[in-house]
């Protein structure tokens, strides 16, 4: 009801404003930005500067390199003198030794790095549909149990919220010891599983860590969904005589749809570019010897033997992550705001 | 306002295209035999610095105190690395590619040589004083015809064997085998090395293969792996696997699970560096005190091939006092520094008369041993493109021992992986 006038109210504004915007097109703070006196916003930019500056050094002229130097190529030996000669420009060559496995004028025969390449992207993929439902169920459920009103609700956050606070690679290491062949796994399963030469007993593995490590992230992001839901839609479902399931599906479900497609993209993204756990627990090993490599492993592999074909594969990871941001945001992120949050404020 | 903000933007961009542009040409390689920084600071003298991995045994402390006191104007500081060996390596890169002088005499890894010289990163050294140093480990610095590191500490590949269960050491491999049934009889494991997917796997793959007579790459770095006799080398490994000779756990031994594996009694024969001598022998959980002694490695007809290890010491050749650095490099090799690596380190030494020395004879029994094997050991490839090559071992050797694909494919997908890897970079 308070959400509906809100709505008629800024749709009151956007009517008032139309004649004046139709020349610009409309974006999301335009109402703010003519507010803005343009002194205090000169000054802005100005106070802005210096990060920019930093995140343009730090951030925007690596990716810039790397991407040049994935134009050149790697430099060649001269058999005659036994020294390394710069190479020259490469085109997309490098983009090919990936690609379509092409090393010179063959392809790549297996042990070198690029032949394996599509099975990496497939390895880095599948470590991501399978980590992020996990968690996206588990990190719901927990959600759900912090969320509860009771007594040493304080306690069950904190614990929950341990496994997030480890760094990462104390967190390989740990799950590194249970799942030694003589290690507190296969005691307790009362096996004798190679945790970390099997290929899928390796990937269970790393899993296993990697859900254990970020449940209570999504659980997090999912939890401040959660409380955004007032208690008074609740109890009037409760009133009209929902079930606890159709509450659930009906109210909770919808609601929380915002939150949870967010942690979606963070976690999604985050396991895409995963390195440390699997490096320091298998070192992408397993297997063939690859079967728990992901395609930061890849990268860093490649950069010991030749730094300009690893930035065509970086530059290929990072198109391939934002290709998934932008599914997600254009295509997920639309539907998902529009489809019944709270009042709708279309536009 | 819009058109600030742009102009701003597209300011930044033009300040970061440059900087794009202007750090494109420092990526590896000199240039050649007339490389102009060979030339610089040649004869100064002064303080330099010098780089290893992590020193566990504090044998690198006590050296540089005695240096130290004796050469007050030329003092050495040491920078200490991690202790893993491919971060070792990439810190070398980092900095030799940076033409960084404060690196100025490094400790490198015998694989490692061909690279860096290749890229015009190491200074070619004359005159150094080799002596009575052991010819194999004065080769493993010598890249194309020119000496780039001198020695510093040796290291090879021993057989380990259990004395209260075997009498008499096996002198080929083929003996070791038929000797698996009393470790059959003991409940026991019977021959394992290092086979998890790292370099220890080059390492044990290598010691086969040539152990068969089979060559990896020949003197020029062409790939030469193809061969009967290779196959018949690593098959003698894929066979021991395939048959439980060596335990399924055994592909993910590294140095430290078959030490531990063989210290506990678990197990036959080991194909094990010599620091696991005297740990086996002092550390208190050990459970075969007394009871093991060495062997040089057995081979397909005879004495095997086993790798060579050890460190050797090369200067930068971006360095700014190169004439205390050679001085430095060619102190370590003398004798009374060589005798503080064995007694303080637990290494092997470079000069050939330690070995049969009567002092290191009672602490040190496996020094003789020691030297036989590493008179026949075999280098790994020597290559400027080894990260690639060991690459392409490890993966075939691991399939094939894992039993995904047949000997014969492992070792003709081996040679293409490595022809490849010479061609493209």
């Amino acid at each position: 009801m308070s959400s509906q006038s809100t709505s008629s109210a800024v749709a009151l504004e956007e009517g008032t404003k139309e004649p004046k915007q139709r020349k610009r097109k409309r974006g999301a703070g335009d109402e703010d930005r003519e507010l803005i006196d343009p002194h205090q916003a000169r000054r802005a930019y100005m106070l802005i500067a210096p990060t920019i500056v930093l995140l343009a050094i730090v951030i925007g002229y690596p990716v810039l390199r790397a991407v040049w130097m994935s134009f050149q190529q790697d430099a060649q030996l001269d058999p005659q003198t036994g020294f390394f000669q710069e190479g020259g420009f490469a085109g997309f060559e490098n983009y090919t030794h990936w690609l379509l496995q092409r090393c010179g004028d063959t392809a790549c025969p297996v042990g070198t790095t690029a032949a394996g390449f599509w099975e990496v992207v497939w390895i880095t993929v599948f470590f991501t549909i399978v980590t992020v439902s996990l968690e996206l169920v588990l990190g719901f459920a927990f959600a759900m149990i912090m969320n509860g009103k009771y007594r040493g609700r304080g306690l069950v956050r904190a614990s929950i919220l341990i496994p997030w606070a480890i760094p990462t690679a104390v967190t390989a290491k740990l799950w590194y010891f249970i799942f030694a062949t003589n290690g507190i796994a296969n005691s307790l399963l009362n096996t004798d599983i190679l945790w970390f030469s099997d290929k899928w007993a390796a990937r269970t593995a790393i899993i296993v860590a990697d859900v254990w490590k970020t449940t209570p992230f999504m659980a997090l992001l999912i939890l401040a969904g959660l409380q955004l839901i007032s208690a008074d839609i609740y109890e009037a479902a409760k009133v009209d005589g929902a079930s606890a399931w159709q509450r659930f599906t009906s109210i909770t479900l919808p609601l929380v749809k915002p939150a949870l497609m967010v942690a979606l993209l963070f976690r999604t993204l985050d396991v895409l570019r995963m390195y440390d756990l699997p490096a320091i627990m298998t070192g992408g090993g397993a297997g063939d010897g690859n079967d728990t490599t992901t395609l930061s492993i890849l990268v860093v592999e490649e950069v010991r033997s030749a730094f300009n074909s690893a930035a065509a594969l970086s530059t290929l990871t990072f198109l391939f992550v934002f290709l998934v941001a932008f599914v997600f945001i254009k295509f997920l992120g639309v539907n998902a705001v529009e489809g019944g949050t709270s009042g709708g404020r279309k536009r | 306002m819009r058109f600030k903000h742009s102009a701003s933007v597209m300011a930044l961009a033009l300040l970061i295209t440059p900087l794009a542009a202007c750090g494109g040409d420092d990526s590896s390689g000199g240039g050649g035999a007339d490389n102009p920084a060979f030339d610089e600071g040649v004869d100064s003298r002064g303080p330099i610095t010098y780089v290893q991995g992590k020193d566990n045994t504090g044998v690198v402390a006590e050296l540089i105190a005695k240096w130290n006191a004796e050469h007050p104007d030329e003092k050495v500081t040491v920078k200490e690395q991690t202790v893993d060996a491919n971060q070792q390596h990439d810190d070398l890169v980092r900095n030799l590619q940076a033409e960084n002088p404060d690196y100025d005499v490094m400790s490198v890894d015998l694989i490692w040589t061909a690279e860096f010289a290749a890229k015009g990163w190491l200074q070619p050294l004359e005159d150094l004083k080799l002596d009575g140093v052991l010819q194999s480990v004065t080769d493993s610095g010598n890249y194309n015809g020119t000496q780039y590191a001198a020695p510093q500490t040796s290291d090879g590949g021993m057989l380990y064997y259990r004395t209260d269960l075997v009498k008499t050491p096996p002198k080929t491999w083929d003996e070791m085998m038929g000797m698996c049934d009393i470790a059959e009889q003991n409940n026991i494991d019977c021959y394992a090395g290092q086979f998890a997917k790292y370099e220890g796997l080059t390492v044990n793959a290598s010691e086969a293969i040539n152990g068969a007579g089979g060559q990896i790459v020949d003197g020029s770095g062409k790939p030469t792996v193809d061969s009967p006799e290779s196959i018949t080398g690593l098959d003698q490994l894929v066979k021991a696997y395939e048959d439980g000779n060596i335990p399924k756990a055994g592909v993910t031994y590294k140095e430290e699970e078959s030490r531990l594996s063989f210290q506990n009694g678990k197990l036959l024969f080991m194909r094990q560096w010599p620091y696991a001598y005297n740990l086996a022998q002092t550390e208190g959980s050990s459970k075969i005190k007394g009871k093991f002694d060495v062997a040089p490695l057995p081979g397909t007809d005879g004495v095997g091939a086993s790798s060579l290890g050890g460190h050797n010491n090369a200067v930068s050749a971006f360095s700014d006092n190169k004439a205390t650095a050679f001085d430095f490099v060619n102190w370590i090799m003398e004798e009374e520094q060589q005798r503080l690596y064995v007694t303080k380190g637990g290494n092997a030494p470079v000069l050939e008369a330690l070995y049969t020395d009567p002092a290191f004879s009672k602490d040190y029994a496996y020094l003789p041993t020691l030297l036989e094997s590493i008179n026949n050991a075999v280098p790994r490839p020597i290559t400027p493109f080894y990260p690639a090559v060991t690459k392409a071992i490890t993966d075939n050797a691991y399939a094939a021992m894992r039993g995904e694909k047949s000997t014969e494919d492992a070792i003709k997908d081996m040679q293409a992986a490595m022809e490849a890897a010479s061609d493209t970079q």
